[in-house]
């Protein structure tokens, strides 16, 4: 192959550099993302398909039947209303999975806006975001979930309030702190330099690369906000009955724990369960976002 | 200090871009300075009072070590920063132009090419993003268009669906500059655009600066540190020393017959791959100072081989000593002549 | 030569060894020898393995990078097949390293001045006060200005050059014989670099302390040091002293650095960049690595790796790994 002796550009073709640099397995060798998706996954479905797996209604009392032990027409038996626990049991994945995804949703859009417009533009809106983060930061979690849902009265409206304005602090720390970080990186000047207004830059340019850890977190943060939702349950300060909840199959199973325990126990290991799995789906994407931060 | 790099030389170029004293101070808090003893100071200056031109269609280098404000100054000319005191004109933009009419003319290479594209955004979605914004073609050409860009910068069209990951630091530099070109600017401000590569791959960003100047008429501000590239590239150079520029002189004289004692020490200090050890004439001694504490009088006295009683006191500015040659040194014309200069070859 | 080189590499091979996976090659059958007092430097680009040869040297290889074979030799003896503590004590006192950031190279919570005293202390058994007094005589002969006042600042205190210096007195502080230097002032402006190079060119000199100096920069090569070895994806493709080599490349990547750098003195020279790109180590292909870019190659190049062969001239240690190396520069020396 004879090259002319001056080609001011060298030839650039097709062949890149292979893949970047990152963590060299695929997705699908990483365990705990495949557990976890497996788990999140199968909990979905049950979710979505109860009313198809279960045989009776969660709600309708049945008084005749009531306290009867695991059989073949009531795999986990029955509760002191005659309804199949079994039933309640996968119904209650709706309400818990439904109402832990809504709840981490609104703190994190409110929490990442707030980090992300405190970290951006400094000055006096990230002073008085981060002192009403230090504000909020003080309290407890339950303390304060507890003490707001106890005055905004049981319910679905105000287990999403009372999370929300107690965890909306962690993702405006995180995102703030990502925001900083991203601010000082070139490409944010020469987005800026190219003429995109400050908005533009933060969502489109900076917004990208600092939301993987908030997200990150999000996925502990649901594990945090399930059992939440089932500790009201089981005190009687969450979703009112006769809406089947884990947390309020536990808080009335305990009466029959020398008898019927499977009653308490088996909604307290459906939580662990979706706990494991979404906890190990939050690693799995830490593994699968974090390296990529870098170039 | 007379401006006398404002009057374009009969060559009959005109300015694109001229600054005028031009000056940033920072302002800094008390304690963790507290150890630099004397007088507390409180501020930084990066540049006092600089006077800077660049004309059209030339490349000219800016040259300093760290704390001369080369930096500062780029990004003061591309608008990323704004400067405490002084004027800014750039020639055939309106005063109070907006941000987004300062971007169509003039636009920056960053000398990091793994911080200066965004990881997340594919290379078409870039290019895309800026036709669009400043709707430099119609929108049904916005493809083309950039498939042209980047063929200009010797890269193929499957680039416009990679990430900037999957590409090597000369090959990412070339992205940054096919960003700069989208706007179609005037001028072009480098910030050592290749002191982040490899030798070998220094050369085809070189060569690719080197036909933009020619092919596009681009006016290249070119921000460095290492001389031999400068010499290699530009047309013009400015030395910078302590937020001043000390000298300014067309390449060839300013390599062969430098009037400024610090722009010497910075020739001589060029590790030279044919001639031997460079020559002993002037050595400075210690570290650039830091901006915080510049000394009185000149600011390069404290370093200087041949200071006097008078540097210590007079502050120079720039003042001709030959045609489009300027220094800042009360001795120029008594510099001895200067033998450092390139040992010039015959070819073989 | 009959002398025991002070520092003898023979078939050395680093890489990265993955379960299940092939081996990564990074330094691939590597050879080269440092006499006493020698100063020989190590050119090549990102991906080359120059700094990882010299870890390797002084046993500070990152995790997960092993040698994968051969030897090197101190004085004759395999360092490898020492007891690590005899390993440890002889580093200690007869081989240094300088590195490129001294900010991460020194110690940010101790004071510089016991930092450099750090090592005779421990490996020349001197008393505390005999240390300090060492110290500050190393700091003083390294040209820091004050440096009994200096001793007492902390690494962040200094500037960058100064910084460099601190680990410059204290790597020669124990008076070693072999001094690994991996590109010491590319982080440096050039006055400060000019100053650190003739000092250590200087230090070198007095002590006869042998250095082994990677860079890849052509110009500090050519000032710094006699012989040179240039290195592409982990091997040696071209060795000799080095006015030899600049002056008459036998390797085609010797000969495309050079044209591809800008030289100072040729000022209009165009800049001739090499074709293709930098070295995939993790796909090594057969033959020789630099032959995907080699506009002078031919069939054989893909086919069979090429091993450093004397060139015409003969000269001592003037080598190139290059089957057509003749005729490409024929006639290029008379």
């Amino acid at each position: 192959m004879t090259t002319a002796p001056a080609p001011t550009l060298p030839p650039v073709t097709a062949a890149r550099r292979p893949a970047r640099s990152r963590s060299l397995r695929p997705w699908y060798r990483n365990g705990p993302l495949v557990a976890g998706i497996v788990i999140v996954g199968g909990l979905i479905l049950v979710a979505i398909f109860a009313p198809l797996i279960t045989p009776y209604s969660p709600t309708t009392q049945n008084l005749t039947d009531v306290l009867q032990g695991p059989s073949g027409a009531h795999w986990l038996g029955t509760d002191q209303f005659g309804r199949d626990v079994f039933t309640r049991l996968v119904w209650s994945t709706r309400v818990d999975l439904r109402i832990g995804f809504i709840a981490v949703l609104i703190p994190f859009v409110v929490g990442s806006i707030l980090g992300g417009l405190a970290g951006y533009f400094g000055g006096w809106l990230d002073l008085i975001v981060m002192r009403l983060v230090d504000i909020f930061f003080a309290f407890p979690f339950y303390v304060m979930v507890i003490a707001l849902v106890f005055v905004l009265g049981a319910g679905e409206t105000s287990i999403y309030l009372a999370i929300a304005t107690v965890s909306w602090v962690s993702y405006a720390k995180i995102v703030r702190g990502e925001v900083l970080v991203a601010k000082q990186q070139d490409y944010v000047m020469a987005a800026r330099l190219g003429g995109f207004s400050h908005l533009r830059v933060l969502a489109r340019h900076i917004g990208p690369n600092v939301l993987s850890q908030a997200i990150i977190y999000a996925m502990s943060d649901i594990v945090q906000d399930i059992m939440a939702i089932v500790t009201l349950g089981y005190l009687g300060l969450g979703i009112a009955p006769p809406t089947a909840e884990w947390g309020s199959m536990i808080s009335q199973g305990q009466q029959f724990i020398t008898t019927q325990w499977e009653q308490a126990t088996i909604p307290g290991l459906a939580v662990v369960v979706t706990s494991l799995g979404l906890s190990w789906l939050g690693d799995g994407l830490s593994d699968l976002l974090s390296p990529d931060r870098r170039k | 200090m007379t401006d006398v790099t404002a009057q374009p030389e009969a060559t009959g170029q005109q300015a694109v871009l001229r600054v005028a004293n031009i000056s940033k101070e920072y302002q800094l808090g008390h304690g963790l300075f507290s150890r630099f003893g004397g007088a507390q100071k409180t501020s930084l200056k990066a540049l006092d009072g600089v006077d800077l031109e660049l004309r059209r269609g030339e490349v000219l280098a800016l040259v300093g070590e760290s704390g001369s404000g080369k930096s500062t100054l780029a990004k003061i000319l591309v608008g990323a920063l704004n400067p405490t005191g002084g004027e800014i004109h750039e020639l055939g933009l309106a005063d109070g132009a907006g941000r987004r009419e300062r971007a169509r003319r003039v636009q920056m290479v960053f000398q990091d090419p793994y911080s200066s594209l965004n990881p997340r955004i594919s290379v078409g979605s870039m290019l895309a993003g800026l036709l669009r914004l400043h709707r430099v073609v119609p929108a049904g050409e916005v493809r083309a268009e950039s498939i042209r860009l980047l063929n200009r910068v010797g890269l193929q069209e499957d680039a416009l669906s990679a990430y900037p990951s999957q590409f090597s630091g000369g090959q990412r530099q070339r992205l940054a500059i096919a960003r700069a070109l989208a706007v179609r600017p005037d001028v072009l401000v480098a910030d050592e655009p290749v002191s982040a590569l490899d030798v070998s791959v220094q050369a085809t960003i070189l060569e690719l600066f080197r036909s933009l100047q020619d092919e596009l008429g681009l006016s290249i501000l070119f921000v460095a540190h290492n001389l031999a590239v400068v010499q290699h590239l530009s047309q013009r150079v400015a030395v910078m020393y302590l937020g001043r520029i000390v000298e300014t002189a067309e390449t060839a004289e300013i390599f062969s017959n430098p009037r400024h004692p610090y722009t010497r020490a910075l020739i001589d200090s060029i590790p030279r791959m044919s001639a031997d050890s460079v020559t002993d004439q002037f050595e400075v001694e210690g570290e650039p100072p830091s901006p915080i504490n510049v000394p009185s009088g000149c600011r390069f006295h404290p370093r200087c081989p041949v200071a006097v009683d008078r540097c210590r006191t007079e502050d120079p500015g720039l003042s001709p000593v030959g045609p489009g040659h300027a220094s800042a040194c009360l001795l120029a014309a008594e510099l001895p002549a200067y033998r450092g200069g390139p040992e010039l070859k015959e070819e073989q | 030569m009959t002398e025991t080189p002070l520092l003898s590499v023979r078939n050395l091979s680093l890489g990265v060894q993955r379960k299940g996976r092939a081996t990564t090659v990074i330094v691939d059958d590597i050879s080269f020898d440092v006499a006493e007092g020698e100063r020989f430097g190590i050119v090549g680009e990102s991906g080359s393995g120059k700094s990882l040869t010299l870890r390797a040297i002084a046993n500070l290889l990152p995790a997960g990078v092993k040698v994968l074979s051969g030897t090197i030799a101190y004085r004759g003896q395999d360092l490898q097949t020492m007891p690590a503590k005899s390993r440890r004590r002889l580093a200690g006192q007869e081989i240094a390293m300088i590195f490129q950031e001294p900010m991460t190279a020194l110690n940010p919570v101790m004071r510089v001045g016991e930092q450099i005293a750090e090592s005779p202390r421990r490996n020349l058994g001197l008393s505390k006060s005999a240390a300090m007094d060492l110290a500050i005589d190393m700091m003083r002969k390294t040209g820091i200005p004050d440096p009994a006042h200096r001793a007492r600042a902390y690494p962040h205190e200094l500037s960058g050059g100064l910084r460099q210096r601190i680990m410059i007195a204290m790597a020669l502080s124990c008076s070693p014989r072999l001094l690994l230097c991996d590109e010491p002032t590319t982080a440096l402006d050039v006055t400060v670099q000019l100053q650190v190079l003739r000092l250590l060119e200087q230090l070198c000199e007095d002590t006869e302390t042998a250095l082994v100096f990677v860079t890849h920069d052509l110009g500090v090569v050519n000032q710094t040091c006699r012989e040179l070895g240039v290195m592409y994806a982990g091997e040696i493709v071209e060795r000799g002293r080095v006015k030899d080599v600049f002056a008459d490349p036998r390797h085609p990547y010797t000969k495309g650095l050079l044209d591809s750098a800008p030289d100072f003195d040729q000022p209009d020279r165009e800049l001739i960049a090499i074709a293709g790109f930098p070295p995939n180590l993790a796909d090594r292909p057969d033959g020789c690595p630099f032959q995907p870019r080699c506009s002078f190659a031919v069939e054989r190049c893909a086919t069979s790796r090429p091993r450093l062969e004397p060139v015409l001239p003969v000269l001592p240690g003037r080598e190139a790994a290059c089957f057509e190396t003749a005729r490409i520069f024929q006639g290029a020396t008379a």
